[in-house]
């Protein structure tokens, strides 16, 4: 019933005592706006990984074979005839192969050039990306016929065509360690990168077959297979589990043998992760809305005291005791309520502010292309510090509310 | 007729330290609708004691008090609240309006209280500030207003909520004699349009415009009567007269 007078009279008591009320909510500000600064972060973090998983495919699995005490490990061919026989669940697998090996154009050399041996698996034609998530700016990607003949052509990133090719690539060639490639494909390059040697732009795909003749070596220990959809990826799993056990006659050879994981396991390992960490820092920021509570609990029983006669005079008019603890306790939660509505926009601003500074930075550091980081709390974020400003104020406002509540009505009354 | 106030055999014992102090000793007083009584004593008389118990801001150590027929003296505090609420207008020496509200909402406050809604508590403060010849201050803060209108914002305070019984606690206390006199005309008039008041003072001069006096000295009544009777207005032996504000 006094609702709107008292949370008037708060509004008029803060206005009026402006240094006093800033000082009062400042706890709250910087509690609320630390939070609101993590949860968008946390949630810029979060939906990059999305992002990445995204396109990358959800539907992913990644198998990496240490061979343990065996001495083979499965050929391609194996891995080809498994997928076939699993048809249902496993739609492609390809070897990966980190390469180390010299390469050159003409007399220039470039040895921080990342080189991979894959198959034709590797490129998605019908999203237009690699599973590595790079797209094809021209050319062509390693075919099927190429893995078959071991075939001696490559794809390159940008830098390389930039670098060794001033940008016209198609149809000219390189050697690795000797072996004259021809460039068939040039990948798109990474916007938000600089072009350097070493990064995402300065690399080179051929086909693993050939990858594995100019090595010398015959094990692949690297595959990445794919699933007909993200909730078939754990059934891939599990058949790929299956027939390594078997291969390397084992009962579990996992971490021993091979190591299988989805893509969802490591976005989810990583969100995991950033769960925790953002729990960590959100606890810390909370001991700033703990402290920011009693700041509001001790200017109220300031308040309480300064204003003893006004509650002696409503007392004796006829307000009852839950008449004065609610204007007290309106008055804590509005003091509160407006913390935590400037500790929200200053969050939200400072968040902002951290995207344009890091953005490009935490992008980069991701190594992926065509991602944003967007620190945006969410709604539910918003709504939760308010809510929890107003809790704050409303918690610590109640004792003094109640003192003030208790008092006699004649003492207050008589009080100077 | 039932009486308004009917105190019986009241009293009210303090203990300061080793000390047993009877604030209140053995009083018996009725106050019938319509009267206009002056509490009178000096300084530790206990008058201040029966403002309380008649105001229902304390109660009684023991004995009873009927205010509209209704035994008040065991009541706890929120039912004692809701008397005052419904039942009393306080007029107090230094006004008591809060300095933060409006004339206006200052003369809400006990209609809030009494749930009254926004619209009619509104109408009903402004009909009260027009008794007392305000109306158009209600927007202005009571530190905008002289101590005498001051004053008269309290009043109109008081009859907002239409109560039983008015209770000035010197009222005139902190006026000059001319505005005090006003005040006191005022009391005079509120009680020729049929209202109950009871007038707390230590002054005499104050007492003698109520029509019947009470007076109290160390907690007891010794005079209980007209206010014309000169024995009204005689000083017991042994105490001082105060100093004197008005005339």
């Amino acid at each position: 019933m006094n609702f709107t007078q008292s949370f008037r009279l708060a509004i008029k008591s803060l206005t009026t005592s402006k240094m006093r009320a800033l000082l009062t909510m400042l706890g709250i500000i910087i509690g609320v706006g630390a939070v609101i600064v993590i949860l968008s972060l946390g949630n810029g973090l979060t939906g990059m990984v999305q992002q990445q998983v995204d396109k990358l495919g959800i539907n992913m699995i990644q198998a990496q074979f240490f061979g343990g005490t065996a001495d083979r490990l499965p050929d391609p061919e194996d891995m080809y005839d498994m997928v076939e026989a699993n048809a249902d669940i496993l739609t492609g697998v390809s070897p990966y192969l980190g390469v180390n090996a010299v390469v050159r154009h003409g007399s220039d050399k470039f040895d921080r050039t990342n080189l991979y041996g894959v198959s034709e698996i590797m490129y998605n034609a019908a999203t237009g990306y690699t599973i590595d998530g790079e797209q094809l700016a021209k050319g062509r990607f390693v075919s099927y016929m190429d893995v078959e003949r071991r075939a001696n052509i490559c794809i390159i990133g940008a830098y390389l065509e930039q670098e060794a090719f001033d940008g016209d690539a198609l149809g000219k060639q390189l050697s690795i360690n000797g072996r004259p490639l021809t460039v068939v494909g040039v990948l798109k390059r990474n916007a938000e990168l600089e072009m350097l040697p070493g990064s995402q732009d300065d690399q080179i795909y051929i086909p693993y077959t050939t990858a594995l003749e100019i090595m010398g070596s015959r094990w692949v220990n690297l595959y990445i297979f794919t699933s007909t959809s993200g909730e078939t990826a754990d059934a891939g799993k599990r058949i790929i589990e299956a027939y390594l056990n078997d291969f390397f006659r084992t009962d579990d050879g996992m971490w021993n043998y091979f190591y299988i994981t989805t893509m969802a396991e490591q976005a989810n390992q990583i969100n995991a992760m950033m769960g925790v960490a953002m729990g960590v820092l959100v606890a810390i920021a909370a001991i700033s809305l703990l402290v920011g509570g009693i700041g509001i609990m001790n200017i109220m029983l300031v308040s309480v005291t300064e204003r003893t006669r006004e509650i002696g005079v409503r007392k004796s008019l006829g307000a009852k005791r839950k008449d004065i603890r609610s204007q007290f306790v309106i008055e804590a939660g509005t003091t509160s309520a407006i913390g935590g509505l400037l500790g929200i926009g200053f969050g939200c601003l400072l968040a902002k502010l951290l995207e344009a500074l890091l953005g490009g930075m935490l992008v980069a550091s991701m190594g992926a292309s065509g991602i944003t980081f967007n620190a945006t709390p969410t709604m539910g974020a918003i709504m939760l510090s308010f809510g929890v400003s107003v809790g704050i104020g409303i918690l610590f406002g109640y004792l003094p509310a109640n003192k003030a509540a208790k008092l006699n009505p004649i003492d207050a009354l008589r009080y100077d | 007729m039932e009486h308004l106030i009917e105190l019986k055999n009241v009293y009210k014992i303090y203990q300061m330290g080793e000390e047993t102090v009877h604030a209140l000793d053995g009083v018996d007083l009725t106050i019938d609708q319509g009267e206009f009584v002056a509490i009178v004593g000096s300084s530790g008389s206990g008058k201040s004691t029966a403002m309380n118990i008649i105001g229902c801001l304390d109660v009684p150590t023991s004995g009873t008090y009927h205010l509209g027929g209704v035994d008040v003296s065991t009541m706890d505090d929120d039912q004692q609240a809701e008397i005052r609420n419904k039942m009393l207008g306080f007029i107090f020496q230094q006004y008591n309006l809060i300095p933060k509200l409006s004339v206006l909402e200052n003369v809400e406050l006990p209609l809030l209280y009494a749930g009254v809604d926004s619209g009619e508590r509104r109408e009903r403060a402004l009909a009260s500030l027009e008794r007392v010849g305000l109306r158009d201050k209600g927007k202005n803060l009571p530190s905008q207003l002289s101590g005498g209108q001051q004053q008269r914002v309290s009043i109109a305070r008081a009859l907002a909520g239409d109560p039983s019984l008015i209770l000035a606690d010197e009222p005139t206390g902190a006026l000059d004699s001319r505005t005090g006199r006003e005040v006191l005309k005022f009391l005079k008039q509120l009680h020729q349009e049929g209202n109950t008041v009871v007038l707390i003072t230590h002054d005499n001069s104050i007492a003698v415009k109520a029509e019947r006096i009470v007076r109290l000295q160390d907690g007891k009544i010794i005079y209980d009567g007209d206010s014309r009777d000169p024995r009204a207005v005689v000083q017991p032996h042994g105490e001082d007269e105060e100093e004197e504000v008005g005339a």
